[in-house]
């Protein structure tokens, strides 16, 4: 498990790099397009998702930020009016609670920014839940880890594929 | 050591991790099952302390006395993983049914389930025991491998969770909790072999 443990980590970690990159990387460029690698489904990412969250300014009174990026898997490009799901365990309620999910749409170059209430640990680790499921590409889960609980941002980026 | 001073020194031991997973911030974020199920985890995990001590023969009490506290730890340490994983459950359903079908993305969980079924195999043999359906040399190496299960499971679980026990509690139970095993463990060889 610590093996599978470390991997996701990893993960995370190229996650954050590439999300902390990318608005230096120019992502519209068609030159440089170039197929990546899908996002896979995170274990337990789906768990207390609650289909169709009204797409909201904000998850409650705000002041921690979910952040990343939407792109296409087959050339990269970045994917605008994408809509993200996001839900998770903050100082405003469990993440079964309806208050606690919200859902975003992605900016022209792909990004979106959701400020939702502070993440606190639930479940033994601090962090957050997102979903695509919205049928152009194929439903991806993800249940990205916060390093610190006083963090106060998380990021995770999407790679699709067409359905 | 006086009798009363040993059992204060025990009682200290038991109860600080407990009442330090009290103060938790995380407490004021999470609802009244939530915070039931999680102290519920952490009086199990002093129940273990208990639990071993009481083998360690350093307690000032009897031998008969003894296994009675050690078959009544027994007994709440059942009750106490119950509602640990029953309060998770209502709290958060598909998490558990993850933990328990060792599909969980957390680390800590398997150690866990893995020592909630010792606990659960741990009673149900003093039970064919005391139907005289388990001879007691084959129970006692059942019983020690199970309580070996319990001890490591329960003391990994705890360590690698981001959770409400207060850090330096939580790494001191467990070097007591394994070294009153490990003495417990000592004795038991020393009288009746392997």
């Amino acid at each position: 498990m610590s093996k599978m443990h470390t991997t996701r980590r990893t993960v995370l970690r190229k996650g954050a790099i590439l999300s902390l990159s990318a608005p230096f990387l120019s992502l519209g460029s068609g030159a440089a397009a170039q197929a990546l690698t899908p996002t896979t489904t995170m274990r337990g990412g789906s768990n207390n998702y609650r289909p169709g969250a009204p797409i909201v300014e904000r998850i409650g009174g705000g002041g921690f930020w979910m952040t990343g990026t939407v792109r296409r898997a087959s050339d990269g490009a970045p994917l605008a009016g994408q809509r993200i799901q996001i839900w998770a365990h903050t100082t405003e309620g469990h993440e079964r609670d309806a208050h606690s999910h919200g859902a975003t749409l992605t900016d022209a170059q792909g990004v979106y920014r959701m400020e939702m209430p502070q993440i606190v640990p639930a479940f033994g680790q601090a962090h957050g839940h997102l979903a695509y499921d919205s049928g152009d590409y194929q439903t991806v889960f993800l249940r990205p880890l916060m390093a610190s609980p006083t963090q106060t941002s998380l990021s995770a980026d999407f790679v699709l594929v067409e359905a | 050591m006086s009798a009363g001073a040993k059992w204060s020194v025990l009682l200290v031991c038991l109860a600080v991790p407990i009442a330090l997973s009290l103060t938790s911030p995380l407490l004021q974020w999470r609802d009244m099952i939530y915070i039931i199920s999680a102290l519920a985890g952490v009086i199990a995990m002093s129940s273990i302390l208990l639990q071993a001590v009481a083998m360690t023969g350093l307690l000032p009490l009897d031998q008969a006395r003894a296994r009675r506290v050690h078959r009544f730890g027994g007994m709440s340490l059942c009750a106490l993983v119950v509602v640990h994983v029953g309060g998770l459950w209502l709290t958060s359903p598909p998490d558990v049914i993850d933990a328990l079908t060792f599909k969980s993305p957390t680390p800590f969980a398997p150690w866990g389930v893995v020592a909630m079924w010792a606990v659960l195999g741990s009673a149900l043999i003093a039970v064919l025991r005391s139907r005289t359906l388990l001879r007691w040399r084959a129970w006692r190496r059942a019983h020690l491998v199970f309580a070996s299960v319990i001890v490591v499971g329960t003391i990994v679980h705890a360590v690698l969770i981001l959770g409400t026990m207060e850090p330096v509690s939580k790494y001191g139970l467990s070097v007591l909790v394994f070294a009153a095993f490990a003495l417990a463990v000592r004795r038991s060889l020393c009288r009746h072999g392997v």
